[in-house]
């Protein structure tokens, strides 16, 4: 399991068509990732794709942090693609566009854990609360997880069946998201071990979540270094002062450090489950800390500019802390890495 | 120094009159960090007044209370803690302390009163684009014109901008002479004809900063505070008052114990996140952080002399105070977890009747954004280092 510090040729060419396509306006972004084969690009030619391996996820992902694009492609394409593959589906309507998809998980009360499902199954139907589903605004069909006595289970409900009510809201870094009260919601469950369904689905979207936030740190990073050199107090540049200077190298020590977790998880995400999620808990776990540090210094070393909606900035801010509330926060990935590391005594080994 | 009994009985005595005056309503609103209106605070001012507390530290000649420094630290931990709202500095601890000192007898006479009563809602117009932590920067200039001057220029971060009739400014008076030199203090009617002011929406979606525009803007020059061109002097004597009190225990407080709350309901999966050994961790050096400070504090304060504010220790009491208060926010993001990706503006504008919200998360993720300014206004934790390492490093 090599990490790959150079893109491929594909993957070069992938990266520019996408920093030029985002660069641009479109009044239908999901449309124009499929047409562009991007939501091609997430999965292997055995599910219907071209790319997928977790270096292609993370060439995809920077770019959009890059855009702080909030087109909601990890949670409508590729954490349902994922979890439909493992149960048999054709995913050609959801990498041509046709439907649109969402994943309905995460309950309030169950903080990051995986298990943490009390939506029930039974008689045929979804009774429960799910919450933070997000892209549930536009999608056709939802991915739900409940319990099945003892059993979790995803099962693939119409959007508009009559028994979901919907709260709808704008998320912190923009884009949308919407709680779920189901009660009596028809639904089949889908074939197969849903929990190594979802680890797989969750440790994907684990490096892609990642490597967005890289992209995100990287563009706040280089608005900070930008901002201190043309930002002049006291008759001189801000880069003058030492104080501030020191500070934009730990950023960009934070940044080299976050890219490199970043290349080791997507490296793994094909090893096997333990090493894949090993390195997937050690990656969140330092894009959180280092993904906090960027977020914080960049608004700080910026004074009130910083601060303001207006300025790009502050929503890459929200972006990269944001980021720390997806598929496990800091903490959650540092008991993970623990309990992985210490029952192995090759913890170091790359 | 006041003695430990009069200390209980002053307590007491707060704690009675927060009990019967702040009502629980108001209380929520703070507690659930959502934004007041002005009606709130002025509701709050009000009742402060008529308790003849609204002024801590002005002397009982103007009107207020001429509390030591212990006293006060105790009124504003019991405040913190029954989730009152904050009085807002801007006329009763900047201004105020201003005028007694270097204000004429007509200036104090007219202007101090209207600060108790409510009459005059005032702002702070120091900051302009090119002059934040160099203020002495400042380009807004005032032109003499016999029994006026005009203004001309920006300011800007100008807080509550939007709800003040009144701002005192530093505006430039003297354009040949040294920075710090040229500059004066001036008290402007924000309803004369050529100011204008625009709202600033900050990275949690509220307006509390504004630009305030002033295009030919005629201010009698009564309203100059002091000598002309010795408005540095002043600004610097004002600044010393703003970091009084500037640690925040009892805000600090207050909010470690929404934290605990909130940590306690959730579950990790296995336990009450409370008593995840990461989280845990996490308070509990937090709090041990904030037990060391509020007797640094209280060291500090009764230290100083009565009525006098601390001098170069007030730089150490603002960075780690806003350390403090702003890894407090953090924790409460941690602590509501995924529930902290919802944007609700309803909740902080403070009319959400939607879904019940079990962890009162609404507003704790705008909330950590918005108190990153804390280590940015009143002398950003930047200049306060410097502050601080000229004091001692100098020969
Ligand atoms: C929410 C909010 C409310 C405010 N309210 C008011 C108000 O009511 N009235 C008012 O007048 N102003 C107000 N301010 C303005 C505030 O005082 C300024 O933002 C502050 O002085 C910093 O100035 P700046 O934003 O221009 O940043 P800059 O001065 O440009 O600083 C940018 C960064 O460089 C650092 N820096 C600057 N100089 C040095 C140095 N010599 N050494 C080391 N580091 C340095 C700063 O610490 C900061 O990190 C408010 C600001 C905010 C964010």
């Amino acid at each position: 399991m090599k990490p790959v510090f150079h893109m491929t040729e594909e993957q070069t060419m992938l990266s520019d068509m996408l920093s030029r396509l985002l660069s641009q306006p479109t009044e239908d972004p999901w449309r124009r990732f499929a047409d562009q084969g991007v939501i091609g690009a997430l999965f292997t030619e055995k599910h219907g794709g071209y790319a997928g391996s977790g270096s292609d996820l993370a060439v995809v992902f920077e770019q959009i942090g890059r855009a702080a694009d909030t087109t909601p492609l990890i949670d409508c394409a590729l954490l349902p693609g994922y979890l439909m593959a493992e149960a048999g589906y054709d995913l050609a309507p959801l990498i041509n566009g046709e439907q649109h998809y969402a994943v309905a998980h995460t309950e309030a009360h169950a903080h990051y854990d995986l298990h943490g499902v009390e939506t029930i199954f039974s008689n045929g139907t979804l009774n429960g609360e799910k919450s933070v589903v997000i892209g549930a605004d536009s999608a056709q069909q939802i991915l739900i997880t409940a319990r099945d006595g003892d059993n979790i289970a995803i099962y693939l409900v119409n959007a508009d069946s009559p028994g979901i009510r919907y709260n709808h809201y704008e998320l912190t870094h923009g884009g949308h998201g919407a709680d779920l009260l189901l009660s009596q919601v028809p639904a089949t469950p889908l074939a197969g071990n849903a929990i190594a369904a979802l680890e797989k689905a969750w440790a994907a979207a684990l490096v892609a979540q990642c490597a967005d936030t890289l992209g995100a740190m990287e563009i706040a990073s280089q608005m900070t270094r930008d901002y201190l050199m043309t930002r002049e107090q006291f008759g001189r540049p801000l880069s003058s002062f030492q104080a501030l200077a020191h500070r934009i190298t730990d950023i960009m020590l934070a940044i080299e450090q976050a890219r490199s977790a970043v290349l080791l998880a997507a490296a793994h995400l094909n090893n096997t489950p333990k090493e894949r999620d090993k390195h997937g808990a050690a990656c969140k776990n330092l894009m959180g800390r280092m993904g906090r540090l960027v977020a914080e210094e960049c608004i700080q070393l910026h004074g009130g500019i910083g601060m303001t909606d207006e300025y790009a900035l502050g929503n890459y801010g929200k972006r990269i802390i944001m980021a720390d509330h997806r598929f496990g926060d800091t903490d959650y990935h540092l008991e993970r890495f623990i309990a992985f590391t210490s029952e192995s005594s090759s913890a170091m080994q790359p | 120094m006041t003695s430990p009994d009069s200390d209980t009985q002053f307590r007491h005595d707060v704690r009675e009159f927060l009990q019967k005056e702040l009502p629980d309503e108001l209380a929520n609103r703070v507690r659930l960090h959502q934004s007041l209106k002005k009606h709130d605070y002025e509701y709050w001012h009000s009742r402060l007044n008529a308790r003849g507390w609204l002024a801590p530290n002005w002397p009982e000649k103007f009107g207020g209370a001429e509390w030591n420094p212990l006293q006060r630290h105790i009124f504003e931990e019991e405040c913190a803690l029954a989730f009152a709202p904050r009085a807002v500095p801007f006329g009763v601890a900047m201004l105020g302390p201003v005028l007694q000192k270097f204000g004429s007898p007509a200036q104090q006479n007219y202007w101090l009163p209207r600060i108790l009563s409510g009459e005059d809602w005032w702002c702070q117009g120091y900051s302009e684009p090119g002059a934040g932590s160099d203020l002495a920067a400042l380009n807004t200039r005032a032109d003499r014109r016999h029994t006026h001057y005009v203004v001309n220029g920006q300011k800007t971060w100008t807080t509550f901008g939007q709800h003040a009739n009144m701002i005192f400014c530093l505006v430039r008076t003297d354009l040949s002479a040294k920075k710090q030199e040229g500059i004066s203090f001036l008290l402007i009617d924000m309803n004369s004809p050529g100011v204008e002011v625009r709202p600033i929406r900050l990275i949690d979606k509220t307006v509390e900063v504004n630009e305030v525009w002033f295009n030919n803007v005629e201010v009698p020059v009564d309203n100059l505070v002091g000598e002309e061109n010795k408005g540095w002097t002043y600004a610097k004597y004002l600044l010393t008052h703003e970091r009084t009190n500037i640690a925040g225990v009892g805000f600090s407080r207050a909010g470690l114990d929404s934290v605990k709350r909130i940590a306690a309901s959730v579950r990790d999966g296995k336990r009450p996140l409370l008593e995840n050994p990461h989280f845990a961790a996490r308070v509990a050096q937090v709090e041990i952080d904030l037990m060391a400070m509020s007797m640094t504090n209280l060291r500090l304060i009764t230290n100083a002399t009565a009525g006098q504010a601390p001098g170069l220790e007030s730089s150490l009491l603002k960075i780690k105070g806003t350390q403090i208060k702003q890894e407090i926010t953090d924790l409460a993001r941690r602590a509501i977890g995924p529930m902290a990706l919802p944007f609700e503006s309803e909740s902080i504008e403070g009319s959400n009747m939607g879904l019940p919200d079990p962890f009162d998360a609404g507003a704790v993720t705008a909330h950590y954004f918005n108190n990153r300014k804390l280590s940015i206004f009143g002398g950003s934790n930047e200049i306060q280092r410097e502050i601080y390492s000229k004091g001692i490093l100098r020969k």
